[in-house]
């Protein structure tokens, strides 16, 4: 168990890098704490894959440092950094049974047989393979498969962390929710640092304690899934996480107040500062349907069941999303008129957040 | 309502001749022959099975057989670790990438009987470049065409040269389909380069050694052209092969009873060995 600290880490596949677009990783400063439950997201080339292998030792960053408690790591190889990685295809050992499979880390590391039989043990209850434990690996379902894979990961008791990469890509949709509740279940049990790499908000959000976005290889924001719900940093988050994402209005800024098609539009607090685009974000679940407001003709509806969603087009052309509990619904073509709440209503220059929080000020 | 003909028969017809003439007509000629004893103007005389036991019970054959099976099977306990080792150490990406393949794929490309050829005058002890080297310079005796060891060495070291890479390129591709999660989880793991060997790379190149092994022990047992051409089975009958033997048998003595049941009796050892090999190596998969 350690705390990781990533600092200034910068990472390049091209031996000579010359401008920041070179970098796959711009510049990385980051601490994990001991214990927790993190998530990387970020859509597909982002730099995830990158950060997690230079974590794990499979790659060397060409500037910064990896710290493991405060001891430079940066240059160990991965098997003396104690850590486990789970991939996004399970491998496992296909010759070996699954005893053999789990048993293989520790036997590697000289372990005494008795320790490593208990271990394993353990660890097959924890998972529940307990009966597979004398079947053949290669025999096994997918999911059984990664089970075995992340098995070999927990069976070491001195491991600092365990990294998981897309792990449930291979997973049947209705195995996958299990596994997650199973991985949750997993960090709570062995207390381990975990940090799952995913583009699926969802499995992001339903495992972490803290989110760690990253957009073009740098870190965008980090969070707990309701920070990253309700205030994100910048409007990708806002576009990344939730469904639909974040309405994201061209506006001016007049007088210290932000303006979208000459109307004023109340935000949470007053706007630190503007740049050379401004923009008010808001989410669709805070956006109502009333007498007043914002124009839009309705472009789209779909009734979710639970929930309608309301796609509408400004005069201007900005789509305004709408997520509408019960209630009559508009028809499509309809002219309806959209109220923002004023304290989830945020402000974004150059795409980062510059409103103040409510009650800051 | 759905007509029913028989024109599906005649799609099957053009693979049924072809068969017929490539394949079934010639093995019965042979069964034929094997049974009955000519003294030619085509006339024969039924024989039963006396050519079968006549050739089982000869020491000529016991000889021919053993010597096939030590060049078999010398041939293939070299190639096959030797080809695994170079595929092992083969470049698995960048620039060196083709040069390796097509260097390895050239001896492949020459004709069996120019491979003969080659390797006679290499080995010649007056001229040749391998028999100049090893006589003059080196001051070894080495002399095939009187020496039945050196004629050994030299029918297996062309072997090996001519087809290791046929294992080589085999077991290259079963390398290269390996992902590279599988060394980056054993790395993490503390896998020893022996346990990455025969936890990942053994395994996943197990169907293509499969094939690999059949292939080479299939037309190992069946090699006529070069050990005819470079010993033409001698010095004596030291390097007389199977295949060189019955076309002794066959074309030299015109026993085409005898050839027959012998190369029955041949045909039936390749394929029986074949069979098991196949059998056990599938049926461990299975467990």
């Amino acid at each position: 168990m350690a705390k990781i600290t990533l600092s200034q880490l910068r990472h390049s596949y091209m031996p000579a890098p010359k401008g920041p677009e070179d970098y796959a990783l711009k510049q990385i400063d980051l601490d994990w704490q001991d214990g927790g439950a993190y998530a990387l997201l970020g859509p597909s080339g982002c730099g995830k894959s990158t950060l997690l292998n230079i974590i794990s030792g499979l790659l060397v960053p060409s500037e910064g440092r990896i710290l493991f408690d405060g001891r430079d790591v940066t240059d160990l190889p991965p098997d003396q950094r104690n850590i486990a990685q789970v991939f996004q295809f399970p491998v496992i050992y296909d010759t070996m049974t699954v005893r053999e499979n789990l048993a293989f880390p520790l036997k590697n590391r000289g372990v005494a047989p008795a320790h490593i039989e208990a271990r394993v043990a353990e660890i097959a209850e924890m998972l529940e393979v307990t009966e597979m434990l004398d079947q053949r690996a290669a025999g096994l379902s997918p999911d059984n498969k990664q089970k075995i894979s992340m098995g070999r990961g927990l069976v070491r008791d001195d491991v600092n962390v365990v990294m998981f990469d897309e792990p449930l890509t291979v997973i049947d949709p209705h195995l996958k929710w299990k596994l997650r509740s199973k991985l949750k279940e997993l960090h709570q049990r062995v207390n381990a640092t975990m940090i799952y790499v995913t583009h699926d908000q969802t499995e992001a959000l339903t495992f972490a304690d803290q989110v760690v976005v990253m957009q073009l290889g740098e870190v965008v924001q980090i969070g707990t899934p309701v920070e990253l719900f309700e205030r994100p940093a910048h409007t990708f988050v806002g576009h990344f996480i939730g469904s639909p994402g974040m309405n994201v209005l061209p506006c001016e800024v007049r007088d210290g107040g932000a303006f979208f098609m000459g109307r004023n539009v109340p935000l949470e607090g007053s706007i630190t500062q503007s740049g050379t685009r401004n923009e008010i974000g808001i989410r669709p679940e805070f956006v109502t349907l009333s007498e007043s407001g914002i124009p839009g003709a309705v472009r789209k509806v779909a009734d979710l069941g639970h929930n309608a969603v309301v796609e509408a087009v400004a005069a201007d052309g900005t789509r305004i999303s709408a997520v509408l509990h019960g209630g009559d619904l508009p028809a499509q073509g309809e002219t309806v008129h959209m109220q923002f709440a004023p304290e989830q209503t945020r402000f974004y220059a150059d795409g980062w957040l510059a409103s103040e929080a409510r009650g800051a000020a | 309502m759905k007509t029913e003909n028989q024109k599906a028969w005649f799609f099957v017809l053009p693979v049924l001749l072809l068969v017929a003439f490539n394949a079934l007509i010639p093995m019965m000629t042979v069964v034929n022959y094997s049974v009955q004893e000519t003294f030619g103007d085509n006339v024969f005389f039924w024989e039963g099975l006396g050519w079968f036991e006549q050739i089982l019970r000869s020491d000529r054959f016991h000889a021919a057989l053993g010597r096939q099976f030590l060049f078999t099977g010398m041939i293939l306990i070299i190639e096959i670790p030797l080809g695994v080792i170079i595929a092992l150490s083969m470049p698995r990406k960048g620039f060196w990438v083709p040069i390796c393949l097509v260097t390895m794929a050239l001896p492949m490309l020459i004709p069996w009987n120019v491979v003969g050829a080659m390797w006679n005058i290499f080995t010649l002890p007056d001229i040749g470049l391998l028999g100049y080297f090893m006589n003059h310079t080196l001051g070894i005796d080495y002399n095939m065409t009187q020496d039945p060891l050196a004629a050994w060495i030299t029918i297996i070291v062309m072997d090996v040269w001519h087809w290791t890479s046929l294992v080589v390129l085999l077991s290259y591709a079963g390398l290269v389909s390996i992902p590279d999660a599988y060394y980056q989880a054993a790395k993490i793991d503390g896998a020893s380069n022996w346990s990455v060997f025969r936890y990942i790379q053994l395994p996943k190149m197990k169907q293509v050694l499969t094939i690999a092994i059949l292939l080479r022990f299939m037309d190992s047992f069946n090699i006529y052209t070069e050990p005819f051409v470079l010993t033409g089975g001698g010095p004596g009958n030291s390097t007389t092969l199977l295949s060189i033997d019955l076309v002794k048998i066959a074309l030299g003595q015109f026993d085409l009873g005898p050839a027959a049941a012998m190369s029955l009796i041949y045909f039936a050892i390749t394929l029986l060995v074949s069979w098991l090999f196949y059998t056990l190596m599938t049926q461990n998969d299975q467990k």
